[in-house]
């Protein structure tokens, strides 16, 4: 069941995207979710340009439209208060369809759906190119904390265990005729949970025993090398770039 | 015969004052295999854990290859002592086996073409080398544990300490190993209830019980005591008789 499970995001392939070291991507797709960000909600066309930007980018990196949306599912939690915006904003009202709505509310809306769809399309494209070990790797060349990246490493790598475990609990439980219906059930289900954390704890010790035989003193070695060139810098650059001058553009025009 | 691991009079308590070890000692010369018989709760594992200076004894010396295990030797009794634990998944960490496989090596400051050199024998000497790039938990659990050696081998160990190798592992991976044990050109210190198994891989036989070593000797001739076996509640399996 978890087998697979960090790898759900994570499309493998060996395109121009997929080779770019991935502190490039990281620092590329923060930078172009900035620009978006800082881009007044009014210049439609520029948020045009922006999906198109992306949209290239997902060509290139061979990732078909399909596989990016279903995955931007995760933004509908956050985006749906701001359909609610029109309804409940203030100020100069528009009929449309028949129903009375807030102008300044519509806008709103627009800006928030806008901006987190392409932030969202921009991180799912990032995972889908990156797998999640690089994606750390990366993380710490653009100086995250080394002990972050380690706790990460770690999370990745005893996931499928943990969840396999949990399973294996779950398994047990209701061999014994128990299955969590209702609240009163609770308290067996978090009974489990308590027990799952002291397993995973005892792991983290033997785990530590394992690492200190084996000449761990604190840091990682780092195995891979993942020095980037100015060429690949570029490359990267160019999402954010192109971006970037699209939206300085129209405000020299503005 | 130059010894490879030298315990004398090793005793040790738990911080909570339960004594575990009460005077352990014993030598393994170089190239020998050897595998360390006892009941549940004899402090195998405890004594284990002295070999590579985890725990600290409180009384008695450990000397590994010549170099007593302190806190200044550490490090190289560390490179010296390669521990394969029992659970493959509390050995391996790491996001690919070779991240895991040049763990070890990495930290000894090893780089380069030698650490890709040394990643890539250890593997090929378990027969793991095409699992490489591969996330360990997407291996069996033979696989595993052959990829746990693997990560010690590395190190260029002078000694391999194994605990429990044939634990929870099918008929067929547990020859596999088996066969792999045999071909490795290194000193053995097996830990194990598996006496079939410490018989077909071992020579000598130590039997650890009640905190002190109560039998020293041939296998075979160990494994034929029936009283010496039941007296530290050891037991062949159903049907097997020593060949």
């Amino acid at each position: 069941m978890g087998a697979g499970h960090q790898h759900q995001l994570y499309r493998a392939g060996d395109t121009l995207v997929h080779r770019l070291p991935p502190q490039c991507k990281l620092a590329a797709v923060a930078a172009f979710a900035l620009v978006v960000v800082a881009t007044p909600r009014e210049w439609l066309w520029v948020f045009c340009l922006y999906a198109a930007l992306l949209a290239g980018a997902a060509a290139v990196a061979r990732v078909p439209p399909g596989f990016v949306l279903r995955r931007m599912a995760v933004e509908i939690p956050f985006v749906v208060f701001a359909v609610a915006l029109p309804f409940i904003g203030l100020g100069e009202r528009v009929s449309l369809l028949g129903v009375s709505l807030s102008a300044e509310g519509l806008w709103s809306a627009w800006n928030i759906l806008a901006k987190a769809t392409l932030g969202v399309a921009a991180s799912v494209l990032l995972a889908a190119t990156t797998e999640p070990r690089l994606m750390l790797l990366g993380a710490q060349r653009l100086r995250l904390p080394p002990l972050l990246v380690q706790i990460a490493m770690f999370m990745l790598r005893y996931m499928d265990v943990i969840v396999d475990e949990m399973r294996r609990m779950r398994v047990a439980r209701e061999s014994r005729g128990f299955t969590a219906r209702d609240v009163r059930h609770i308290p067996v289900v978090a009974k489990s949970a308590g027990a799952l954390f002291i397993r995973s704890y005892e792991r983290g010790e033997r785990v530590h025993l394992a690492m200190l035989s084996r000449g761990y003193s604190g840091s990682m070695p780092v195995i891979q090398d993942l020095s980037a060139s100015s060429r690949q810098w570029l490359v990267a650059g160019m999402l954010p770039g192109v971006a970037l001058v699209a939206l300085l553009g129209t405000w020299g025009l503005a | 015969m130059t010894s490879s691991l030298e315990v004398s009079r090793l005793a040790y308590a738990y911080p909570d004052g339960t004594q575990a070890l009460f005077g352990v000692d014993f030598t393994i010369g170089r190239g020998e295999r050897v595998a360390l018989l006892g009941p549940n709760g004899a402090g195998k594992t405890t004594l284990v854990m002295h070999l590579n200076g985890i725990l600290t004894a409180g009384h008695g010396t450990v000397t590994v290859a010549g170099l007593p295990v302190g806190k200044a030797s550490l490090k190289e009794i560390r490179r010296r002592v390669g521990l394969v634990f029992q659970d493959p998944d509390d050995q391996l960490f790491m996001p690919t086996v070779r991240e895991d496989v040049a763990f070890g090596p990495a930290n000894l400051g090893v780089g380069g073409e030698e650490l890709e050199r040394r990643v890539k024998d250890a593997l090929d000497r378990v027969g793991m080398l095409e699992a490489i790039d591969r996330p360990p938990h997407h291996l069996s659990f033979g696989q595993r544990r052959r990829v746990a050696v693997a990560t010690v081998l590395a190190m260029e160990p002078e000694i391999l300490v194994l605990d429990e190798p044939s634990s929870n592992l099918d008929p067929a991976s547990r020859r596999e190993l088996a066969e792999i044990l045999r071909s490795l050109d290194v000193t053995v210190l097996m830990v194990t209830h598996d006496l079939p198994y410490a018989l077909e891989l071992c020579d000598r036989a130590l039997i650890l019980s009640g905190g002190v070593i109560a039998a020293d000797g041939p296998t075979r001739e160990i494994l034929a005591d029936a009283d010496l076996l039941a007296a530290h509640r050891l037991e062949l399996p159903y049907g097997f008789a020593p060949p």
